[in-house]
């Protein structure tokens, strides 16, 4: 969730009391015809199959016998379960290193673009092109190639004379730094939403500090960075969210297998090995909730430390 | 903010600052320094595109050629992989194009009527429970597929619809999209609340003033909606790897998995060109829709 839904959250709240709290009647039914589709979906789609999975997760099931109960055990496997460790391990690596990494270089490109310069339309498109390609297949299995033994990377490390035949993608201390370098390829997206949030800052604020002598890093220090924290946060929230759930690319740059030696195991690739290709349902179950509560967790954990440090214009 | 790609790119195609001065004139220190910003950041854009270029050159090259080389400029326009590519697999390549755009299409359709729909209730609207499901809404947000996928798939394998293209679709005719609503929430808030008025004395019900006075205002909003729509759907892997495994229901992004386990690197030139032909679509909806893009990005991430 972000700032601004919980501000929409808060209007939707102060909306409800202004009008007494008491709603009339033919809101209630038109109500209920514009949402039916809505609610149709959080009963068959979303919050009803989380629910039912909730129950899953103490079950054995295999899709073709009844589900059996089986209490706690699909949670008590977890502890001693090294693949899912394994699986946290990558997942955790991933989101720690490539999300700062991608907003890192997101930022410093939409700082470099945002003061005046021409042609900007033009570097936006470009930067926004792997972000638009970066979540598809055709990607994912163009990185496979580049990285291999005979791929683009180590010819271009051979032309700068570094001699290298080794596949970067079945090497397990470097396969998942290839899908790491992937991320961080698509730093167009957050670069767009910078840029807007960098144009919101009045240009005045820059005038003044100037006249008064201030240099360029202390309008960055004292401006641009505490203005731009809401729009940092709502990127570093989006982007986690959005990282916990990878799957493509490392399904694809491994063949499905999450190797070599499970060092690019995704959390959601083990999710799909034990629920799709071991049909161990009720055990993905418990990993879809244990997959639930972590980003709850993160997200939660990020709204707490918000307060430290996002500046609040209001 | 406006511009749309293509007239982007012829305008700043070339963009050496010397081409034109400003009005103030420019000293040369100043234009050097901008020659010297402009040539950094090009730099930069042939990096980042680098291995987008050599797969599309890559494409036309025969499978001896692509290893080995990091030219991006093609020797010969050789299509041969395009023709090996499109019938590589069971079924010609074009059947996998239509079954996503199948889906694309359905999801389009049901993510702007289910949204929009849902939408206008929760901004324009008074009703019980109004707060609680507006919350439950947006936490739905944070929820991935892939935490709810094990019971849906349990729900439509009973039904009978595994193989089918209605477990990818009619999630989106339900707005399961809840990112979609918020955004149209967010939408319709910022049009004058005296139009629904106006319309209310008129004698409009809330269904006419929804289709026919906010409708057509919220346009922005609906095309920001199928753009985004349209990328998620067509990149999307997990679902429909998960809900088609019969090869002739095979979208394009389950296709181009299952030529790498067919090929096992025999026609790497054949991928290539498929995964070329992939993104084709991608990159025209981009051309086109770039402005609603960008707009629809910055709305939802900037203030």
């Amino acid at each position: 969730m972000s700032l601004k839904e919980l501000n929409a959250l808060a209007a939707n709240r102060s909306a409800r009391r202004r009008s007494g709290g008491k709603a009339d009647t033919r809101d209630n039914r038109a109500a209920l015809g514009f949402l039916s589709p809505w609610m149709l979906g959080i009963v068959g789609i979303t919050l009803g199959p989380l629910l039912y999975s909730l129950y899953l997760s103490f079950t054995n099931y295999n899709l073709l016998q009844s589900p059996s109960w089986v209490g706690l055990d699909n949670y008590e496997r977890m502890f001693g379960d090294e693949r899912l460790h394994q699986a946290l391990k990558v997942t955790f690596t991933y989101v720690i290193v490539s999300v700062p990494l991608q907003l890192a270089v997101a930022l410093g490109l939409a700082l470099a673009l945002d003061r005046g310069m021409r042609g900007l339309a033009f570097y936006r498109s470009a930067f926004y092109l792997p972000s638009l390609l970066g979540g598809s297949v055709a990607i994912a299995v163009l990185w496979r190639l580049v990285f291999g033994a005979s791929g683009l990377f180590n010819v271009i490390l051979g032309l700068i004379g570094i001699e290298s035949s080794q596949s970067w993608i079945s090497n397990p201390d470097t396969a998942l730094w290839t899908i790491i370098l992937l991320h961080v390829w698509t730093f167009g997206s957050p670069m767009v939403i910078f840029l807007a949030g960098l144009r919101q800052i009045p240009r005045a604020y820059y005038e003044a500090a100037a006249t008064d002598g201030a240099n360029v890093w202390w309008r960055f220090r004292h401006i641009t960075m505490p203005l731009l924290t809401p729009i940092v946060f709502f990127n570093v929230v989006l982007a986690i969210i959005n990282s916990f759930s990878n799957f493509t690319q490392a399904y694809v740059v491994s063949g499905g297998t999450g190797g070599p030696a499970d060092s690019t195991l995704f959390y959601t690739l083990y999710l799909y090995q034990e629920g799709f290709g071991n049909f161990r349902m009720g055990y993905a179950a418990a990993m879809a909730w244990l997959l639930v509560l972590i980003i709850g967790a993160v997200t939660a954990i990020n709204f707490w430390l918000s307060k430290r440090w996002v500046h609040y214009d209001d | 903010m406006t511009d749309l790609a293509t007239r982007s790119q012829n305008v700043s195609a070339t963009p050496v600052p010397g081409a034109a001065v400003t009005p103030r004139g420019r000293s040369g220190w100043s234009r050097a320094k901008s020659v010297l910003r402009h040539s950094a950041m090009l730099a930069v854009v042939g990096i980042t595109l680098y291995p987008i270029l050599w797969m599309i050159a890559s494409s036309f090259r025969p499978d001896g050629q692509i290893f080995g080389t990091a030219s991006i400029i093609p020797e010969q326009w050789d299509v041969s992989n395009y023709v090996d590519g499109w019938n590589a697999l069971g079924e010609p390549f074009g059947v996998y194009l239509m079954n996503s755009a199948i889906i694309v299409l359905g999801s389009i359709i049901g993510n702007l009527v289910s949204c929009s729909m849902a939408a206008y209730a929760f901004a324009r609207l008074r009703f019980r429970f109004q707060g609680p499901a507006f919350a439950l809404m947006l936490v739905t947000i944070m929820v991935p597929i892939h935490a709810v996928i094990v019971p849906q798939y349990i729900l439509f394998s009973k039904l009978g619809l595994v193989n089918s293209f209605i477990p990818l679709i009619l999630p989106k005719l339900l707005a399961t999209d809840a990112f979609f609503i918020f955004l149209m929430v967010q939408f319709i808030r910022g049009l004058p609340r005296e139009l629904d008025e106006a319309a209310r004395i008129d004698g409009a019900g809330h269904f006419r003033t929804f289709f026919q006075i906010l409708l057509p205002l919220m346009k922005p909003a609906l095309a920001t909606t199928a753009i985004f729509t349209f990328i998620w759907t067509w990149n999307d892997f997990f679902s429909q790897l998960v809900y088609l495994t019969d090869p002739a229901k095979y979208t394009v992004p389950v296709a181009l998995r299952s030529f790498i386990d067919a090929q096992s690197g025999s026609s790497y030139g054949a991928l290539f060109a498929m995964s070329v032909v992939s993104i084709v679509p991608l990159i025209l909806a981009f051309a086109f829709g770039q402005k609603y893009l960008v707009r629809g990005i910055a709305t939802t991430g900037g203030k």
